[in-house]
């Protein structure tokens, strides 16, 4: 199917009022050509960017030179775009040694250290993010997620602490793929999380009935992983042309409209695409700036996406 | 795990292509150059297949269990495990697999009764091991001799030819477990790493194991199936 002449009615005039607080991040206006829209975390009101960097499968390279050097000048066009919040998690084999050596090499002014606890039992939880920040080499996380929920009724207390006591900021729980959304959002209801992280995309969207609506009234921020279904999605589109909209919203590739179609959901607070790619990681910085789709445009992406992919 | 039958393999997948052949890479650069006293290694369990003498297979099956032994610790232990969190319990099944090969050495008569004659599909099996398992990676996108898969250095070409020894000497099923689980896992792996050759690994086992199951016949003591002049 063609390319489909844009709507004006689908665009929003001002990416501000689109996107339900979006505010410019000061940061980056030499490194990208628009600033990086941000949002507030709605538990604290502090500004963060809407594309952040994952790490599952890209960054874990084991002891491989080059491999770390890559992930090195991933993550210094990153924070040189403006992006701050970098995810990872003690399941993702030397990605956490690897992000270590490239905050040691880099010394981000503004990192947001995302990590996870991924262990049964409270006790090895402890010594588990310990081990974890000193593989980071930060003196402390921003944001401590239960991974998968493994043993969240255990972990989430010892978080919390940790965040009474000063020695962490924010506290979260995880999923992937659709899984375990009932007891996630029990948790949603019940504990005071600062974060949920899902799967969210364009095909992927079972989380705008029940998650998304729950957090922006529970005032949780909402974290987004696999927006491409690990490359799948990207895969699928590639070749296939631009629909219209694309360029209106200021999209040169899909990789971007499907972040746009992520980030422009008002519960979202960020996504995390991983890659290895410096190229990407600028396609994907740039998927945070300029126009967002509005609800009409977004449900066309979605239908545009589910037709060609 | 709860919840465990939503997760499909591609979930605990945590590497990518290019990571594991770029670790392949680093690993037989730093060994090099091992390959070619393996490749010596190789020759010997050949031969065995070939000349089914008692001194030969026990030299074959001690060689094997050498190389199962090697990988264990230089390759699952030291390298893989730096991107694959089940590495440890791999290299474990590679050290007992090591260990099992060491008594079908020693004791033969209770572990084996080896076919009295060469048989084209374990000498296939091994042959394809050591000669045409390091070619594979030109076959790769991107692939170059750097990231060759030798036998005694990597798992799979050494499992493979494995199989085709335990084939030639009509190992019982025991020792067939972990090589024929091997084959299963790493053809999982490559498959999702999307990599071409995937279908190849599981192929042979099921060969093997199809060529083990239909030339099954009643256990001989090895001693009086090996050529009496050994």
């Amino acid at each position: 199917m063609p390319p489909t002449s844009p709507s004006r009615r689908h665009l929003l005039a001002s990416m501000i009022a689109a996107s339900g607080g979006l505010a410019l991040s000061p940061l980056l206006a030499a490194a990208l050509p628009a600033p990086l829209l941000t949002r507030p975390i709605p538990s604290s009101g502090e500004q963060l960017p809407v594309i952040g960097l994952g790490s599952w499968i890209t960054f874990n390279v084991g002891r491989d030179p080059q491999g770390r050097r890559e992930s090195t000048d991933v993550m210094r066009q990153f924070f040189a775009g403006g992006g701050r919040l970098v995810d990872s998690s003690p399941m993702y084999g030397s990605a956490q040694d690897v992000i270590g050596e490239a905050v040691q090499t880099l010394k981000p002014a503004r990192l947001f250290a995302a990590d996870k606890v991924w262990v049964s039992g409270g006790a090895r939880g402890v010594a588990q993010v310990e081990a974890s920040r000193k593989l980071w080499r930060v003196p402390r996380f921003d944001l401590l997620q239960v991974h998968n929920l493994l043993s969240w009724d255990e972990h989430l207390p010892i978080l919390l602490a940790m965040k009474r006591e000063g020695r962490l900021r924010y506290v979260g729980i995880t999923t992937s793929e659709g899984r375990r959304h009932a007891e996630i959002e029990k948790i949603m209801a019940s504990q005071p999380i600062d974060f949920v992280q899902i799967s969210y995309n364009a095909l992927d969207r079972d989380v705008e009935q029940r998650i998304l609506p729950l957090a922006r009234e529970r005032r949780i921020g909402v974290i987004v992983n696999r927006p491409f279904r690990q490359g799948d999605l990207t895969q699928a589109l590639a070749g296939k042309p631009l629909p219209g909209w694309a360029a209106d919203i200021g999209c040169t590739t899909w990789a971007q409209a499907l972040l746009k179609f992520i980030v422009s959901h008002p519960a979202v607070t960020c996504a995390i695409p991983a890659t290895s790619s410096v190229a990407h990681v600028r396609e994907n910085l740039l998927a945070g700036t300029g126009r967002m789709p509005d609800e009409a445009l977004r449900k066309r992406i979605a239908q545009d996406v589910e037709r060609l992919a | 795990m709860s919840e465990w039958w939503t997760y499909s393999l591609s979930d605990f997948l945590m590497f990518s292509s290019r990571s594991y052949y770029r670790l392949i890479e680093s690993y037989n650069a730093a060994i090099w150059p091992a390959h070619l006293l393996a490749l010596v290694a190789g020759l010997v369990v050949i031969v065995a297949i070939v000349r089914p003498r008692q001194h030969l297979q026990r030299s074959a099956a001690l060689v094997l269990a050498a190389a199962w032994g090697w990988v264990a610790w230089a390759y699952q232990l030291e390298r893989y495990a730096e991107i694959n969190t089940a590495a440890p319990y791999f290299a474990a099944a590679f050290a007992v697999q090591a260990l099992l090969l060491c008594w079908l050495a020693y004791r033969p008569a209770n572990a084996a009764n080896a076919a009295p004659a060469p048989q084209p599909v374990a000498l296939g099996l091994t042959g394809l091991a050591i000669f045409a398992y390091p070619v594979l990676a030109l076959a790769r996108d991107n692939g170059t001799w750097r990231q060759a898969e030798v036998f005694g250095i990597v798992p799979d070409p050494t499992v493979v030819a494995t199989l085709g020894m335990l084939l030639a000497w009509r190992a019982p099923a025991i020792f067939w477990l972990i090589p024929v689980s091997w084959c299963l896992v790493s053809g999982a792996t490559l498959m999702e790493l999307k990599i071409g050759h995937a279908w190849l690994l599981p192929a042979l086992a099921l060969t093997a194991v199809f060529a083990r199951v239909m030339g099954s016949r009643k256990p001989r003591d090895l001693n009086s199936t090996a050529n009496p002049r050994s």
